[in-house]
Order: structure tokens, then sequence, then C-alpha cells
């Protein structure tokens, strides 16, 4: 109860702290402290960033609250928080519901990992995307299924049932999982779609990263999936999943990286984009961007400034620290259309960046 | 004497607040699930919503009824093996142990209450789930094969997982009610029944219980609302899984859990209200539950007396 408190004060706090802040001119006062909020996954990143950035900029503080992308897009169309981020890109009916343009900025890249549990098999397991899709809607339900035999020529896979674990809570990670799932397999599509949570045909649901990896360590036969960020470090046995080019590749921050390049090429102008099941060599199909999104016309110039300023700065030197936190780094194509964005900004009808 | 009468009936207006404040905050609970959830049960329809199988967010359609049969199985469970254990302790404790085993092992017992929920949910899922599968289930299947509520792959987590971690979890509560419950009673019973040659068995069995079945229907109500609303621990054993078990090895779901995994990301405000339906639901049952028990304990108390 103690601690509810504590936070209710400290949001109140923050809240009061970026609206009444002092008009534009009257002088500095103190730090001016930018809240963010949203995506568990940009967690670590963002509190990395909000170290660094402080050291260079003693002006700014920054307040990034982990509550999951709904909570963040929410917050952003509430007006509570000066940025949100998300994992799934945000949707026409909640873009037109905040009356005001948004921006989609990728600041980071994600991916997910499948991991299985098949002490048998030494090595990392082929999965061909269509078995895949099959595992997960129930079709294929044994490791020696001869769709996974061929994949996977003098490996020696058990005659052992499949127990599909997937995560029980609504997830980023479960939307670039499913999502490439609906475009490899028009019976997903049509009969699960595409959201941070679905009806799963088949299988055990366990809460969070670590509550998957708990229950596919446990279970004899399990197949599941988690961040790439969570599988590196926890050093679990993932799988080479196929990608377009029929090409087996593991989950990593070149593989992921190399996602993001084939997809920068034909990026819409609003950068909302799935690169799940990018083409391209060495491309793994399950990598998605992370965005931050925030909206396009602040009222305040006090803390726009700021803001985009350290936006500006996270999608270029901030870059070099995703790497040692099993972050991919965008690539530079990517970087130069978020310059465009963050431009775009402006405050009282000015753009903010010069 | 003017300031007695002042401080007498300051405390009395702190008291009619304390009072009115509970039910004030009951009522406000109420209002705030009953508003939030009426989105979901206009779009879908009570009953539909009631008994409806599937949950599917992403098409919009929302039935409680495998939360709801989850949460009634893996309670009612859990009070089946807590309970018979429970109340054995407790009379253990009360009636068979010496003073100086008594009260460092009721200590102990009452240490179980104090331990987290997600502790037991971690231990559910690290000590007790493979246990289950690789010893309780193939041994029932080999011993009951027949029976439709033991069919299915063993997969450790499940809704009989689910019960008997929460038997583990409500058994302190029961022990502890069942105990104080059995102190309470005067030693003038047990002194008579032995004096007219009962052995100790019977005078548990014909005197202290029947002497004290309000109190101990009172434990298995304590127990019960403890495993109703049960979250954490249960979402970590149960497979969290939107179907009707058909099977005490299927995974399962419980309201509460369902609730505690989909609120932070729920994307539409139709799934949002869909929750605060189930939590509507959760509290119907407990206050369904909860008035149901107490008839039944003035009925045992109006029996004895």
């Amino acid at each position: 109860m103690k601690h509810h408190a504590v936070i209710l004060i400290g949001l109140l706090w923050g809240a009061s702290g970026c609206r009444g802040g002092p008009p534009a001119g009257s002088g500095p006062s103190g730090p001016v402290t930018l809240t963010g909020a949203g995506a568990t996954f940009q967690y670590p990143l963002q509190s990395k960033w909000a170290a660094e950035y402080a050291a260079r900029d003693p002006g700014v503080r920054l307040n990034y609250q982990s509550i999951g992308s709904g909570g963040g897009i929410r917050q952003v169309l509430a007006n509570t928080v000066h940025f949100g981020a998300t994992d799934g890109p945000m949707t026409d009916e909640q873009l037109a519901e905040a009356g005001a343009p948004i921006l989609h900025v990728p600041v980071t890249l994600g991916a997910v990992a499948v991991a299985v549990n098949l002490p048998e098999v030494s090595g990392s397991l082929r999965l061909p995307a269509g078995t895949l899709a099959d595992i997960f809607l129930g079709r294929v339900t044994r490791w020696n299924d001869p769709a996974l035999a061929a994949a996977n020529p003098g490996v020696g896979l058990p005659d052992k049932a499949i127990t599909v674990v997937h995560r029980s809570d609504g997830s980023g990670t479960t939307y670039i999982f499913v999502d490439f799932l609906a475009k490899v397999s028009p019976e997903w599509k049509r009969k699960v779609g595409v959201a941070t949570s679905v009806a799963w045909p088949v299988g055990l649901g366990a809460k969070g990263n670590e509550g998957v990896t708990g229950l596919v360590k446990q279970t004899p036969g399990a197949i599941g999936y988690v961040e790439l960020t969570y599988a590196l470090q926890n050093d679990l046995p993932v799988a080479a999943v196929e990608n377009p080019s029929g090409e087996p590749v593991s989950p990593s921050i070149e593989s992921v990286t190399a996602a993001a390049a084939a997809a920068a090429a034909d990026l819409p102008d609003d950068l909302r984009v799935s690169i799940t099941n990018a083409p391209g060599a060495g491309a793994y199909p399950l990598s998605g961007f992370s965005w931050v999104v925030v909206r396009r016309d602040l009222p305040d110039c006090e803390t726009a400034v700021p803001l985009a300023r350290y936006l500006w700065w996270a999608v270029h030197e901030g870059q070099a620290f995703s790497a040692p936190l099993h972050y991919a780094p965008l690539p530079p194509a990517v970087v130069s259309r978020c310059e465009a964005k963050l431009r775009s900004i402006t405050c009282d009808g000015k753009p903010v960046l010069p | 004497m003017t300031r007695r009468v002042t401080s007498d009936t300051a405390f009395q207006g702190v008291l009619v607040f304390a009072g009115v404040g509970g039910l004030a905050l009951l009522g406000g609970i109420a209002w705030v699930v009953g508003t939030m959830s009426e989105d979901a049960f206009r779009h879908v329809g009570f009953w539909r919503f009631l008994v409806g199988t599937t949950w599917d967010p992403v098409a919009g359609e929302f039935g409680a009824w495998p939360a709801l049969l989850g949460t009634l199985l893996t309670s009612a469970l859990a009070l089946v093996l807590a309970l018979p254990l429970g109340f054995a302790v407790a009379v253990f404790l009360n009636e068979v142990a010496p003073a100086r085993l008594a009260s460092p092992l009721s200590a102990l017992v009452d240490l179980l209450a104090a331990v987290p929920s997600v502790i037991y949910g971690l231990w559910g899922l690290f000590v007790l789930a493979p246990a289950v599968r690789d010893h309780v289930q193939p041994a029932l299947q080999a011993v009951l094969p027949d029976l439709p509520f033991f069919r299915g792959p063993p997969l450790g987590v499940g809704v009989l997982c689910a019960g008997v971690l929460l038997a583990v979890m409500v058994l302190p509560v029961v022990t502890s009610v069942a105990r104080e419950v059995l102190r309470a009673l005067p030693d003038s019973f047990r002194e008579a029944a032995l004096a007219l040659g009962a052995t100790r068995f019977e005078v548990v069995r014909r005197v202290l219980f029947p002497a004290a079945r309000s109190g101990l229907l009172g434990a298995g109500v304590l127990g019960l609302g403890r495993a109703l609303g049960e979250t954490m621990a249960v979402t970590m054993v149960i497979g969290n899984r939107h179907d009707v078990p058909d099977s005490l090895f299927a995974p399962g779901y419980t309201l509460a859990a369902v609730i505690a995994n989909e609120f932070s990301e729920a994307f539409s405000p139709l799934y949002l209200s869909a929750l605060a339906g189930l939590a509507a639901v959760l509290m119907g049952t407990t206050l369904i539950l909860n008035a149901g028990a107490r008839l039944l304990v003035l009925h045992a108390r109006g029996r004895w007396s």
C-alpha cells in the first residue's frame, strides 16, 4: 500500500511538473522532467539512455515508466506523458482518436527467438516458416513429424509430443510472433489474426518472458517464443527460422539489423511498418521495430525542445548503447528517416529542431 | 465532564465514519466495476458473457465460462484437500501435541500464511509442477485409468496443480482458525467425555467437532475466500488456457488470473470492458458463495444451541 501511495504521489508530481512548468523565457529553474511510458521491451535501453543523457545534459531529467505498449499508447492519447513507447504501431482508429498528428519514431529493434526443449537434438533446429505456424495451430503435434524431419536431415528427432508455450499476458513480443505467423500461414491469418493477445488454438500460457522460459525449460518437448534479449541473456537453445528465401537464420543482433536494412528500402511514410518475414540474405524473419510515439504539434516549448533533442540523441549517439544490452542498432537508412520525423515536431507552430 | 462527552462524541464519529467508510468503499468498487463492464455486457449480452466459452480479443468475442469454471474447480479442489488436512493439523496441535511442540509448530504454520504468493507460484512452477507431472499424474492414471477427470497428457501445470498449490496456500488459514476454535472450547467438554469412557478419537469426533461446527465452517469460508481471489501463484501453474478443462490434468484459467494477465495490454475499449466484466463475475461469485457459507454457518450454529 505504502508503495502505491509513493508511486501515486510520484505520478502526480511528475504530471504537475510537465504541465505547470514555468512560462517560456522565465529563465532556468531546475531540470525539466520528461515523462515517457510504454513498452517493457524498451525499458532497459530507456533507463540506460536516461542515465547517459542526464550526464550530458543536466537540465533534463527522464522518467520512463515501463507499463506495457498498450498503456503507453493510452497515456499518449490522454496527454499524460511526453512520449509513449510501443512494440506494435498504433492502429488507424487510435490515430484517429488522437485528434492531432502523432509521429512514430523507431528507436530500436526487437526480435523474437523460438526456444525449444529438445535435449536429444544437439545444435540448432531448423524450422520452416509454415511448419512453425502449423505447430502453433496444433496441426503438427509431434517432433518427428515429416515436415520437421525433412527440414532437419540427419538430426534424430524424437517421437515426442510437442508442447506449445505462449505468453498469457498481452505483449509486443506476441505481436511480432503472430504477425509473422499470419504472413506465412493464411490459415493463421483467417482463424487467429494478429494482436498483442490472441485466442491461441493450442498450448499453455505463461506470464512474461521469464514465465515462458521457465515453462519451456521445465517441459520436455516444449516450444515457446521469447524476446531475443531474454534468450541471449539466458543461453536458451533457439531454433533457426527460415526466411522468405528459404534460408535458416538464427536470431542475433546482426540478423535483426539485416532484416531492418532489407525493409528500409521501402518504408512507408509514417514509419508504421512490420518487418517480419523480411526478404534479403541473412535477415531474421521474426524482427520488429520498437517505436517512440509522440505528438507532432506540442503546446509547450519548455518541454518540446528537450524532448526532440533527447529523441535525436537516442537515434544517433544512443544507438551505441544498444549492442551491449542485446538490442540491434538502427540501420543508417532508418536513422535518416527518423531525422525527418523529428524535424517535423513543432511547438507554438514553429519547428523545434534547427 | 464536558471533555469526556466531547471525546465520546468524537469516538462515536470515528466509529461511524469507519463503518460507513467500509461500506462506501465496497459500493465504490462495485460501481466502478459495474460501469466499466457495462459495455461488454451490453455488447455480448450478460448471459452469453457468463456462459460463453470463446475468448477471442481479436474477434471481439468474450465468454467468462472457462475462467469461472476454472475458479470454482481449483477452489473446490483446494478446499477438498486443505480442510481435512487443516483440521487434522489443528487437532494435533491442540489435543495431541505436547505444549513444548505445539507452540513452535503452530508458529511455523502461521508463517506459511506470511509467504508471499509469488513465492508459492515459483515453488509451484519449479517444484510442484514437475513432481505432479512425473509422479502424481502417472500414478493417478495407473490406479484409476478410466476416470474422465484423470485423462490427457501429463503436463504438470494445469487445474490439478493449481488446486494442490491453492490447498497448500489455504492450509495455514484453515489450520489457525480451526485451532483457535478448538482452543475456545471449554475443557469441561473434554473432561466430561473422557470421564464417560470416550477414546480420544471419540472426543474429537463426537464432542469437539459438533461443538465447533460453525467455527470450523468459518475456517472453510476464509480458506475459500483466499482460494477464489488468489492470482499470482495460480497463473504460474494453471496453464492459462481459455478452454473448459476436459480433465483435471488439462490447463485452465481463473477469473483473477485472466485480469492480471491481460489488463495491462488490453488494446480495445471492449476488451478492457470484458476484463472488468470478469471482475464483476468474480465479485458476484464471491458474494454468492460467501452469503451461502454464512447461511450454512448460521444454520449450524442454530442446530447446536
